[in-house]
């Protein structure tokens, strides 16, 4: 985990208005916002007042998971209410707010957390109220947790949200990593022979969402649809967070960008000018590098014209930096966060991390390119959640944008001045 | 419906009796874990079956060690939405 850093994004929220005219949505309530400010901003408002439309409005409003895997939140919510209602005993659903963000690059979700958890409760809250009155977790790192449960204090019936502290590892926000620790206290991934939705915390239906989802279901309800659709485009309606890194002295900023927001304005708004960038990480760990053209900031879309968010993960790498220690580095850092339940990831990562550690390291040997080409096909798809996947397509990504500099190491230099190849 | 051969991986420990059932389905890859033939993404957690594989992949559940292997009946797999590190 990167150490906590100072990330409330007043100026770059200001910068943002002349760029695209995005108003700041989700922290318009300013740092360390309290019940009464939040209210002030945001206006009175009651958890059940949505009801069982919620859900409809969900699905109007086009919103997809802000967690990473950007999948539609209504069809997710609708799936738990309607396993709910089956069967001889109805189980209560549960609702999970994740904010566990094992991604060291991630900080938009703490930033979320501390300064508008008025907001994620909000959302948890009324989605709970959509499910029937479902049970309500909120899961966060030990740093969120204070300032997560100074918020539920002030709340009239807040006593009935329970608090687990997650983990401070890359795979504890994995969906059923998070069901697993609530119910077992073991923040790992289980089978998924079993949908969460039909059978999750203690079998019961559950829902597990990302804290930012939630914050923007909070709007939703509050405001509907229509609303939501004002900031976007149509395929990638509203707005989303991101954290954005860069080489120094770039500080690590939380933005707030509309849907399809272009991947260039974005780096510019954080200081960053893209023509002095070598590659840029979108999505994370588990994401792509691209070249720091012309991609819009989007789920879905063209790959050479789209880069998908994932969680919100926007590093650049400087024209100093050697892509391929960098992506060696960090595919060295999934490997060793590999849960070691799955063979394939156990086995698998380490060698695709020692094969790219070679190839940084300066090995010449022009058969470790197609290696790690070969270890990626054969891990992905094979593990009980998506880390040996997610790893594959970001040293994908690197064979594609870094080739040049692959040829470059296996023929024994280094095109980055940074670069110690042999 | 289509039946599924489902790999649980957290159980499964690689020692490789699945493959030897049913060759035509599964390879075993470099640590001896099994390998889906031709298949990519989540087809290689559950694994589509041909009428003909069916019985020998009855066997594979019946007799692997690790009680890795089951077969889904006629139920859509989950779709690969597990997304860690968030």
């Amino acid at each position: 985990m990167s150490p906590a850093k100072d990330t409330y994004p007043t100026a770059p929220l200001h910068a943002i208005q002349d760029n695209r005219g995005q108003e700041p949505r989700l922290l318009a309530a300013g740092p360390d916002a309290g019940l009464e400010q939040h209210l002030d901003t945001f206006g009175p408002w009651e958890p059940n007042a949505a009801g069982a439309g919620l859900l409809e409005a969900l699905g109007e409003a086009g919103l997809t998971g802000r967690g990473g895997a950007a999948f539609e939140t209504w069809r997710k919510a609708t799936a738990a209410a309607g396993s709910g209602r089956k069967g001889l005993f109805a189980a209560r659903p549960v609702v999970i707010a994740n904010g566990a963000e094992g991604e060291p690059l991630s900080f938009k979700d703490r930033t979320l957390l501390a300064h508008a958890p008025h907001l994620v409760i909000d959302g948890l809250a009324a989605l709970a109220a959509a499910l029937g009155g479902a049970s309500m977790y909120v899961y966060a790192p030990a740093a969120g947790l204070p300032r997560v449960q100074q918020a539920i204090g002030e709340r009239p019936r807040g006593n009935r949200i329970r608090v687990v502290q997650a983990p401070e590892t890359f795979i504890s926000g994995e969906s059923s990593a998070v069901v697993n620790m609530i119910g077992n206290g073991n923040a790992v991934p289980t089978d998924q022979r079993r949908r969460l939705s039909e059978s999750g915390l203690n079998g019961r239906p559950t829902l597990v969402v990302n804290v930012e989802t939630l914050a923007q279901v909070a709007l939703i309800a509050r405001y509907g649809a229509q609303w939501f659709r004002q900031a976007g485009t149509a395929a990638d309606p509203g707005t989303r967070l991101v954290s954005v890194s860069g080489p120094a002295p770039v500080r690590d900023v939380v933005l707030e960008v509309p849907g399809g927001a272009q991947l260039s304005a974005v780096l510019q708004e954080a200081g960053m000018d893209p023509a002095a960038l070598s590659a840029v990480l979108v999505g994370g760990y588990h994401g792509r590098w691209v070249r720091p053209a012309a991609h819009a900031l989007s789920p879905v879309g063209p790959p050479d014209r789209t880069a998908r968010p994932g969680a919100g993960v926007i590093h650049a790498l400087d024209l100093q930096t050697c892509g391929i220690q960098a992506t060696a580095r960090i595919v060295s850092y999934l490997a060793d966060q590999s849960a070691r339940q799955c063979g394939p990831c156990m086995f698998g990562l380490p060698a695709m991390a020692s094969v790219l550690n070679r190839i940084a390291g300066g090995e010449t040997n022009p058969r470790l390119a197609s290696e790690l080409d070969r270890l990626g096909r054969l891990v992905s798809g094979r593990g009980a959640c998506r880390h040996p996947e997610g790893t594959t397509g970001l040293v994908s990504s690197a064979l594609e944008v870094f080739a040049a500099d692959f040829r470059a190491h296996l023929s024994g230099y280094c095109t980055g001045p940074g670069g110690a190849a042999a | 419906m289509k039946t599924h051969l489902h790999i649980d991986w957290t159980s499964c420990d690689g020692r490789g009796l699945c493959a030897e059932l049913l060759p035509g389905v599964l390879d075993r890859d470099d640590w001896g874990y099994p390998v889906a033939r031709g298949k990519t993404g989540r087809d290689r957690t559950d694994v589509p079956l041909r009428d003909a594989d069916r019985e020998a992949a009855q066997e594979a559940v019946f007799l692997c060690p690790k009680l890795a292997l089951s077969l889904l009946d006629g139920r859509t797999p989950e779709p690969g939405t597990r997304v860690p590190g968030r």
